[in-house]
This record gives C-alpha cells, structure tokens and sequence, in this order.
C-alpha cells in the first residue's frame, strides 16, 4: 500500500461524514416541512425586525467608514495568533524570545503609530 | 493533546533558538529598516518632507544595501568559506542571492528616481512610493535567498503585497485602481497556487527545507509520486503567474497599462527578476533530480510566451500594452534559461534578467515622460513625431527598443544570445528556433515606435501641445540605463562574470 492511497484514504472519513451530515439536515428539514402546517400570510414573509414594523428596503448603502478599523483590528488579532502561544512558553524561550516578540510587537506598534498620524482613527 | 505537545517538547526546557548572523543578512536588514525608519519620518514629519527627499532617501539606503553586498560576495566567494546558510537553514547566502539583491537593489534606485519626477507632476504622496519600492526589493531579496519553501512564500508575499499598492498608488485615476484591484485579486490565487504547491509538497516529502527535499529525491524513488507532481505543478502556477508566462499572463496588458507608468518598469524589471530567482532556486536546485518532468513543461511555458508575447504585440496601439505582452515574450526568453536546467542557463537568465532590468527601466522613464500629465497618453499617436520635438529622448527610446529586439552592440542582443546558446547546449533546438523566429516578429512591433517618432507626419497639427519637460530624476534614469545597455552591451565581460559565477547553491547550516 502506497503512502499517497493511504493518505487519500484518511479523507474518505472525511467524505463520508460529510455525506451523513447532509443527509441528516435534509432528512429533518424535509420531515418538517411535510409535516408542518403551511398557511401563507404577507405579514409572515416582512423582515423580523424584532417586533417593529420594518422601514425601508432591504437594499440600502450603509457608510463603511469603520473598516480602517476592521484592518486595525485584524492586526492586532493576528498579533495575538503568535502572542498566545509564545506565552506558554515564555520560560523555554528565554531572552532571545522576549527580545524577538519585542521587535515583533514594535514593528506592529509601529503601523498603529503610522495609520495614527495619518489621521485614519479620526470619526469622520 | 496540548498535554502530550508539551511532554513531547519536554516543557520547561530551554529551547534551541536559531543563531542569526546579521551580518549576513545585512542586504535585506538594511532595506527593511530603512523603509520602516522611512514610514514613521514620513508620518511624524508628514507635509513638511520635500518629494525628492523620499526618492534619494531610497536610493541611499538601496544602494548602502548594494555596499554591504560587497563584503559579503568576497566573503561567499572564498573557497575557504564558501556560501553561508543562516538562520537555521532558513536563508541561504550564496553569489546567486547577492547578485539578484544588487540587481532588485539598482532597480529600486532607477525607478525611485523616474517616480520622483512622476510624484511631483502628479502631486501625489511622496516618501511612500518609494518606501514600498524598498519593501517589494526586500521581499525579492528574501525570495532569491530562501532556502525554504515557507521563506520562499514569505518573500513572495511581502515582495507582492508592496507591489499591489504601489499598482493602485494613483488613487484618482480609474484605471490606476482596476490595475490594483486585477493584480491583487489574481495575485492572491496565484499566491493561493503556490502556497498548495508547497503545502502537497510537504505532504510527500516530509519537510519544506529545499535542502532535504534536493537530498530526499537524491536517495530515494518515489513509487507513487502523484502528490509530489501535483505540487510542481502548482507551484510553476504559482512562479509562472508571478513571471507572466503564457497561459497565466491575463493579467500582465491591463495592470500594466494602468498601473503608474514607473511602478510598471519596476513590475517588469524587478518583480519578473524575483520571481525568476525563485524559480531557479526552487526548480534547477531543489527539484534537479525531477528535471525530466518538469523541463517539457516549462519548455512549454516558454514557447507560449515566446508566440503569444510577440504575436499579440503587433497588433496594440498603445504603447504600454505593447511593451506588455513584449515583457511576456522577454520572460519567454528568460524561461529558455531555466529550461536547459543547467548552470550555462542559469547564467544567462541571471544576464538577461540584469539587461531586461537596465532596458525596462529606461523605456518606462521615456514613457513616464511622454505619458504626460494625468499619466494618459500612452497611444501610438502620442509618439508621433517625438524625433522632432525631442531627439534626446527619442533617440534613447529607440536605443532601448532596439536593445530589447536584440540589436548588436546592445546588451539585449548579448541576453538572447546567451539564453538560445544555453537552450542550444542543452539540445533544445525547437525551443531555440522558436525564441529567434518571434524575436523577428517582435522586432516589427519595436520598429513600429521607432518608425512613429522618427518619420510619422503627425495628423494634427496639435503637435505642439506644451514643451515636454524632463525632470532630472528622469534624467538619471535614462542616461543610467543608456550608458548599462550600451557599455556592457560592448563590453560585457564584468556582467557576464558576475552572473557565471552567481549560482544557486544549498548548503547544510553549519555544524548541524
């Protein structure tokens, strides 16, 4: 037996989980749907805006003005990906880690100081 | 499982953290920390910087990276020392590595200067512009040092991610930001291939250091090898994108003509010169035991180029687009030396790259000029009659033109010399009867301009619309590029030298 058969052997699990997934979610929703009363109102199929008459469309422009600070966050975020496991292991790192994830952080500090003097964490 | 992790590791115990020689790494250290010293001054100092200080603060620190390149080549060059591998084996610093540095190095240096003319008539931000050209040099820089496919990636992305922006750096103009959008979003499907490619790769071999790769196929034969296949395969999608090879060259017309015309000199010279010393590295020296299987396809790949890049030329009319699908046929040329898979054509790719950088960068500084404010005028009709208004200028257009269709005593025709010997020595002779036949169709498309400047009636006499001014830092670009494409063109053997003697080698980390 070959290592590449083997390995594409492991992903048949894969392949078959997924099919009794999808057959379960297929087999609920269709037994419900057969089974559930269907009565058709206009009320029923408006926005659930929790209770509240909906107001406007569905289609309408919302201001994207905070993704400068969704592309900060996500910065940081990554940030913490290497952050979190370097802590474990602060000790075995010893002082080469530390100075490491020093340069690390300050190189990213170092972006926030620059999106900051270019005004971008100004509301506008 | 995070339980056995540690046993496994042997929690508390010290780590074996790798040694990092920075002397070795001066080269990509000193780009690296002149472009992030360069983007806090230009945001504590911002609007009080003058626009040339961004553009000779560049060249200072690429061409201080060019100086620190010296010692360490008579360094590598030592017999007694011989290539280093640093940072566990992580980077290799050998001849092949410096020489692709120095080159991306002079190529930031010529397009910073071509950028600080287009900055200022554009009114566009500075010191930025040329701080991303610092970076994308230090990605390739990396890439042409990686003795690991993962660093390969990693200089790869930083190489594009610069580059991605500096495309979209005219942020008024339409076209600008579609050519920033296009790269970036096939850029990133191309990153996605290569990426696989290392990744199936791994699977079959157990390790992404190239040097266990080159020794793992040397020892052993693969019975199945399918996964190993299908990650060459991927990873040329991935390298073949980067170069604008035919069939994955879509991109290549539209982000060049709408990119700035001086971040699309740097594309054509510098991006094409990174990803090429990626290739080699991972091709010719990691996967040389598989050179049978993968030389029919990159022969392939270069006959494609070769045909489409010089056929699909003639036909533009505008002159950005031309030189486009002419850099397509050049990176044709390029793949002829990584097909003969030998250390004759790794030396003429290494010489062509070096003559494609020189003549890309003086074509598209005479292009920045003649596109003229708004960066638009980019038609055949806006070269007419340039003989008369500006025979300095036309005259050096038509020497780099000429150059790129291999004209004697020009450098260029030397590269396609070299490259079509090296097919020739590694008995490709379809290949090398391809290469010279489009490289005639080719040259129709360049006498095409010549012809414009020179002897073009211009149909309106709305000729004279305003003096066409030449910056100095446009200036330096072209009489640089003019004085490498004719002196070496005549006296190669320093050039040629150097780039014989770079050659892509991995070598164990020492002591281990």
């Amino acid at each position: 037996m070959s290592s590449a058969s083997d390995f594409l052997r492991e992903y048949l699990t894969v392949l078959i989980l997924g099919g009794v997934g999808a057959a379960l979610v297929g087999l609920l929703l269709g037994a419900s749907h057969l089974l559930r009363p269907a009565r058709r109102q206009p009320g029923k199929s408006l926005t659930y805006e929790s209770g509240v008459d909906p107001v406007g469309t569905g289609w309408t422009q919302s201001q994207i003005r905070y993704y400068v600070f969704a592309l900060l966050f996500v910065m940081f975020d990554v940030e913490a990906v290497f952050i979190f496991p370097w802590a474990t292991r602060l000790e075995a790192y010893g002082g080469f880690g530390l100075v490491e994830m020093g340069i690390f952080v300050f190189i990213l500090l170092l972006g926030l100081v620059y999106a900051w003097r270019k005004g971008v964490l100004k509301w506008v | 499982m995070f339980a056995t992790l540690l046993q496994a590791t042997g929690a508390g115990d010290k780590l074996v953290t790798p040694e990092v020689p920075w002397s070795h790494l001066a080269p990509q250290l000193i780009l690296v920390v002149g472009a992030t010293v360069g983007v806090i001054a230009a945001a504590a100092l911002r609007g009080r910087l003058r626009r040339s200080v961004g553009a000779v603060g560049a060249a200072v620190v690429a061409g201080a990276a060019i100086v620190s390149i010296i010692p360490l080549w008579h360094r590598v060059s030592n017999p007694a020392q011989g290539p280093i591998s640093a940072v566990n084996g992580a980077i290799g610093v050998d001849r092949f590595s410096l020489f692709v540095t120095a080159l991306l190095c002079a190529a930031v240096i010529l397009a910073s200067f071509t950028a600080e003319a287009y900055l200022q008539r554009e009114g566009l931000d500075g010191p930025e512009f040329s701080l991303l050209l610092l970076l994308a040099a230090a990605g390739g820089s990396v890439m042409a040092g990686a003795n690991d496919l993962i660093v390969m990636f990693i200089g790869i992305e930083v190489l594009s991610l610069a580059v991605y922006v500096l495309a979209a750096m005219h942020a008024r103009r339409i076209s600008s930001q579609e050519s920033g959008l296009k790269y970036f979003l096939l850029g990133g499907f191309a990153s996605a291939f290569l990426l696989y490619g290392i990744a199936l790769t791994y699977g079959a071999t157990g390790t992404t250091s190239l040097l266990r790769v080159q020794s793992f196929l040397a020892e052993r034969v693969l019975t199945d090898d399918g996964l190993l296949l299908g990650g060459l395969a991927l990873m040329l999608v991935g390298f073949a994108f980067k170069v604008g090879a035919v069939p994955f060259h879509m991109w290549t017309p539209d982000v060049y003509q709408g990119a700035p015309s001086p971040v699309t000199g740097f594309m054509a010279a510098a991006v094409k010169t990174a990803a090429f010393a990626g290739m080699l590295r991972v091709f010719v020296v990691g996967f040389a035991s598989y050179a049978d299987l993968w030389r029919p396809v990159v022969g392939a790949l270069a006959i494609a180029s070769l045909v489409v890049g010089a056929v699909m030329s003639v036909v533009q009319t505008n002159v950005k687009r031309m030189l486009a699908y002419s850099s397509i046929a050049h990176a044709g040329f390029v793949l002829l030396g990584v097909d003969a898979a030998s250390a004759e054509g790794t030396a003429a790719s290494l010489f062509y790259l070096a003559a494609y950088t020189a003549m890309a960068l003086g074509t598209f500084a005479v292009v920045t000029v003649v596109g003229g404010s708004g960066d638009g005028a980019h038609t055949l009709d806006a070269y007419r009659g340039l003989g008369r208004r500006r025979p300095g200028l036309a005259l050096a257009m038509s020497l780099f033109l000429l150059a790129q269709a291999g004209t004697p005593v020009t450098i260029g025709f030397l590269a396609k010399l070299g490259v079509i010997r090296a097919a020739i020595d590694a008995d490709q002779w379809a290949l090398a009867i391809v290469a010279m036949l489009t490289a005639v169709i080719s040259t129709f498309m360049y006498l095409r301009i010549v012809v414009a400047m020179y002897f073009a009636e211009s149909e309106s006499e709305s000729d004279d619309r305003g003096e066409l001014r030449i910056p100095w830092g446009v200036g330096v670009t072209i009489g640089v590029a003019v004085i490498a494409t004719l002196v070496l063109g005549v006296v190669p053997g320093p050039l040629e030298h150097l780039s014989d003697d770079a050659l892509p080698v991995l070598v164990a980390v020492d002591g281990r």
